[in-house]
């Protein structure tokens, strides 16, 4: 099973969640999807085995060949490319290497060239691959490591899915492979708005999902009820807790040093596959 | 010499529009014709990302030397670069404003908005 872990807002769990659910159970893999900022693998801590250079293919132009006929300037979907004159200008952080340039080019002036945009690293932790995205500083498009690091999935196991925050086109490139979504919510203003930027994302991605509530005050919050009226699953519901924060802070996780907190996660997964299974039927 | 300004409507005296990129139309101006002519900025208003640089494409394309708006961001002025010169429009109407410009009334835009998305923060080639 492929469970996405995400939540709209950043910073209600979503990494809280993703390793402990990892750390809780056998035969299951971490995805680190945050490419912009991941940090799964500060907890896990991983033994590096391999690591992965994420490339992205990039147009180049043969001025000798262009003869300006504009064309690939009005192909691009983007807006990345200026003619200016016979002077080619690309915008880099725009394009989104579709290649379609160099394919509607009569010419042949346009070739592509690999550009590096971040690096994936596969490390262990106990039984646990530990798959990290990260994009370097200053690309402005994740997508490609995102799709890197979940073509690291191993059919015969389980993966967790540590998602970016939002519900823009990373997102969904991190859900894309998923088989449930599992939405951490803070039930502030903020996180409660964001959160039905996600709800409705699962919804138009046709996931079966279920929410998580951390850094609750009560088990009544602004997410429960309107869960309860929309007839959506609250899974589980995390209270501000002094101790979960202090282990967090420590870089532990929770499941490893808590045994009540190992038992609550074990049965959040128990009751995400229930939920997976009833969906299949 | 051809100017042009983003409007809001297809009139002289339309208002300036506030966007450069996502400008509906734009008013051109022969200053050798005197002539007023339009074209629907449709391609860039329509655009997802890159307005700007849409938008300034087509100006480059209709060989305009004189570009009259409130704000261009730094990709539209890259386009624009050696091709335009970029003046900073006033709160009057668009015909009015080349009536200042040509009075030499209107002083070179000497700001350039940076992208929405921090794009333009790269290094660009």
């Amino acid at each position: 099973m492929k469970i996405a872990v995400l939540s709209g807002k950043g910073g209600t769990g979503k990494t809280f969640v993703s390793v402990n659910l990892v750390n809780s159970t056998e035969n299951t893999d971490y995805y680190d999807c945050d490419v912009e900022e991941p940090n799964g693998d500060l907890f896990f801590q991983s033994k590096l085995i391999q690591e992965l250079p994420v490339k992205v293919l990039l147009p180049s132009f043969d001025k000798e060949k262009c003869n300006a006929c504009h064309e690939c300037v009005d192909a691009c979907s983007f807006n990345a490319l200026a003619l200016i004159g016979k002077d080619m200008l690309l915008f880099e952080s725009i394009c989104h290497s579709c290649g379609v340039c160099s394919f509607v080019c009569k010419q042949k002036a346009i070739s592509e060239v690999p550009k590096q945009t971040g690096v994936i690293k596969i490390g262990k932790a106990g039984d646990s691959k530990v798959v990290t995205g990260k994009l370097n500083m200053g690309e402005a498009i994740g997508v490609p490591v995102i799709s890197g690091v979940l073509d690291l999935m191993d059919e015969d196991r389980n993966s967790i899915i540590d998602c970016p925050p939002g519900s823009a086109c990373s997102v969904v490139e991190s859900t894309q492979k998923a088989d449930y979504c599992l939405i951490v919510a803070e039930p502030t203003s903020f996180g409660f708005h964001n959160f039905k930027m996600v709800e409705q994302l699962a919804r138009v991605l046709k996931k079966p999902f279920a929410v998580v509530v951390n850094k609750a005050e009560s088990k009544n919050n602004i997410v429960s009820s309107y869960c309860k009226k929309n007839k959506i699953k609250v899974l589980d519901t995390f209270l501000f807790n002094r101790k979960i924060a202090q282990d967090n802070s420590r870089g532990e996780i929770c499941t490893s040093v808590d045994d009540k907190m190992k038992a609550r996660f074990i049965s959040l997964l128990d009751n995400i596959n229930d939920d997976w299974q009833r969906s299949l039927k | 010499m051809i100017i042009a300004v983003p409007v809001d409507e297809m009139e002289e005296n339309s208002p300036v529009c506030i966007s450069f990129g996502r400008a509906p139309f734009y008013l051109i101006f022969d200053d050798e014709e005197k002539k007023f002519d339009y074209f629907d900025n449709n391609s860039a208003f329509n655009a997802q990302g890159g307005a700007g640089i849409k938008a300034a494409q087509s100006l480059v394309d209709r060989n305009v030397d004189i570009v009259i708006t409130f704000r261009c961001g730094e990709n539209a002025s890259k386009v624009l670069n050696g091709k335009a010169k970029i003046y900073k429009a006033e709160k009057v109407n668009a015909k009015m404003n080349i009536e200042m410009f040509i009075a030499g009334n209107l002083q070179l835009l000497n700001k350039v908005s940076p992208g929405l998305h921090g794009h333009s923060v790269q290094g660009e080639k």
